[in-house]
């Protein structure tokens, strides 16, 4: 048995499997399947300042290896995750992160200031969503403003920051030392990447946003390409996810450059996804005679 | 348990028209928990995505699905042969109230019929069962509702089998004798048997469908806007909230949740501010 163990920003997480933010809501669904201590982490549903009611459906759309989503931050607001989810989630036995999004910087800082008064573990701003005009990915695209949000949420962070990124972006390597340059404690990426589908019949987008956030296997070598090119560019830990399905996935995203992951749409397919991810990575392990997964991490060995 | 991923056997399949198909799943704990009116999430192979598919029946330590060929992945699933593995997320959603004892009228559009016959069933003698089809070649489980309820009337659209016309002209006549409707098809049909329900004071309850991911309530995919008491419309979701809703509550003309946009976290969530 290899420790699976990992530490991010100070955290320790008893596996590298993070659920990612909007696949799981805030834990209550899935602890129907298995305790969610089988998690390393949870990172909760994107949260907002106010209640937020999310877009028309249809929001879902399957899409070849893998799916699109526009469900448009639908959330109770900040105080209702405090007052009603957070206490519940606390007792789980696994890392609890709050997901952070919002339109305006002083949105991002009062719900973090919120958030930073009370036990949740870590905060993941979320600077990415493609699915809401105003959900914050208008600071996730340029590294001037990923910057600015950074700086300005870190002076009202208390909590271990991570910044999720996003892919729908020229260079996302620049981005992520931006926001390390101002405080960002890790990053997490990707994001979903922009896409559509239209139906050939009535030639209306089957999603009713028209565009939605794409996930699944069909993003995964994007997804391994930027965390490699990220890992390469910062000194800070990256979390590594997008389209994460088996534990091969596992450990090829890890040798890009991952210290921890997260996983999302495979738990649609299969909730039991992270329980064989673990079991897989852990037998990896022993095979290649390692005692830990941080001893994998950036053991790439790309041609020069 | 509520729900869990669980493996179920094919172990009798019957085609009932050019894209309707009939499986039997053998899963005897399963069946044991299944209500009427729930669904389960079929894993179809090489799909990300599991398909959402009605309860029809459950028949001892089986488990009866009738779903449509209407894309790519129900064309998988279709062809998977008797003998073989079907994985599914279940028992997921709930169903109809039924009060066996009271004159209920179940109507059925289409596709919709499937979902409604495991319910009928419980209402026997009480049940009056109203299914429309659009032709006479559409025509499906004529039999296994005729055997198991008080009385069943067709209709189809061009009236080639039954009542010609559509399900609400017999809905009409025999709402004065009715206690209770509970529906299943497409949501115009719906929409007119919920304006019918409201005007003959009857309660009436529709199972609605909307594309899905997780099936359990996590992910928030499926949503339908929906009216609370104070009036408020609000996004709630077919698999954990549903499938089954009342009628008036469901938000038929296309009414949407007012974004919340005040900047304080203290503001009413029906407390407007400029846009």
């Amino acid at each position: 048995m290899a420790d699976l163990s990992v530490k991010i920003a100070g955290v320790s997480f008893k596996n590298p499997l993070i659920a990612a933010s909007g696949t799981i809501g805030f834990g209550r669904e899935y602890r129907e399947f298995y305790p969610l201590s089988v998690f390393g982490g949870i990172s909760c549903k994107g949260t907002t300042l106010h209640e937020r009611p999310g877009n028309p459906p249809p929001r879902i759309a399957e899409t070849p290896m893998g799916m699109l989503n526009a469900v448009g931050l639908q959330n109770p607001g900040v105080q209702h995750f405090i007052e009603e989810d957070l206490p519940w989630l606390k007792q789980q036995d696994t890392v609890a992160i709050a997901n952070v999004a919002g339109s305006t910087a002083e949105d991002y800082c009062q719900t973090v200031e919120l958030l930073s008064e009370t036990d949740i573990d870590m905060i993941e701003l979320n600077i990415s969503c493609p699915n809401v005009k105003e959900g914050g990915v208008q600071f996730g695209t340029s590294c001037d403003s990923a910057a600015a949000i950074t700086k300005a949420v870190r002076r009202h962070c208390k909590k271990p920051l991570i910044i999720k990124l996003s892919p729908n972006v020229a260079d996302i390597a620049s981005i992520a030392q931006a926001v390390e340059s101002e405080g960002a404690d890790a990053v997490s990426l990707i994001n979903t990447l922009t896409g559509m589908r239209i139906d050939i019949r009535t030639r209306r987008p089957i999603i009713t946003n028209n565009t939605g956030g794409l996930s699944g296997p069909a993003v995964f070598p994007v997804a391994v390409r930027m965390v490699w090119q990220v890992k390469n560019a910062v000194q800070i830990p990256v979390i590594g996810m997008g389209g994460i399905t088996t534990w091969q996935d596992a450990v090829e995203m890890l040798i890009a450059g991952a210290d921890a992951l997260q996983i999302g749409t495979a738990l649609f397919t299969d909730p039991y996804a992270p329980v064989k991810i673990n079991e897989g990575l852990n037998r990896y392990l022993d095979e290649n005679g390692l005692t830990s997964v941080t001893e994998l991490t950036h053991t790439i060995q790309p041609y020069g | 348990m509520k729900y869990d991923a669980q493996d179920c056997e094919l172990v009798a399949k019957a085609q009932l028209t050019a894209t309707i198909y009939d499986f039997r799943l053998k899963n005897p704990a399963l069946a044991a928990i299944t209500r009427p009116g729930q669904f389960v999430q079929v894993l179809v192979p090489s799909k990300t995505l599991r398909r959402p598919i009605s309860v029809c029946d459950v028949e001892g330590d089986v488990l009866r699905l009738v779903f449509e060929v209407r894309g790519e992945g129900t064309a998988l699933l279709a062809q998977t042969k008797v003998g073989e593995i079907i994985n599914l997320i279940a028992p997921l959603g709930h169903g109809f109230t039924l009060e066996p004892d009271k004159k209920t009228i179940f109507v059925g559009g289409g596709i919709g019929v499937p979902p409604l016959l495991y319910s009928a069933k419980q209402c026997g003698q009480n049940a009056i069962v109203i299914n429309g089809f659009r032709q006479r070649s559409a025509v499906i489980l004529e039999d296994d509702f005729r055997q198991a309820v008080g009385q069943l009337i067709l209709t189809t659209d061009d009236g080639s089998y039954g009542l010609p016309g559509f399900v609400t002209q017999p809905l009409e006549e025999l709402l004065p004798q009715a206690d209770r409707i509970c529906a299943c098809g497409p949501m115009p049909m719906l929409k007119n048997i919920a304006k019918l329900a409201q005007q003959y004071h009857v309660p009436c309850e529709v199972s609605l469908e909307q594309r899905m991911a997780c099936g359990i309530g996590a992910c928030l995919g499926c949503a339908v806007a929906v009216k609370e008491a104070d009036g408020r419309v609000i996004y709630r979701h077919v698999c954990k909230d549903g499938p089954v809703f009342d009628s008036q509550c469901v938000a038929w003309d296309g009414e949407k949740p007012q974004p919340v946009t005040s900047n304080t976290p203290d503001k009413k969530p029906n407390e407007k501010e400029g846009q």
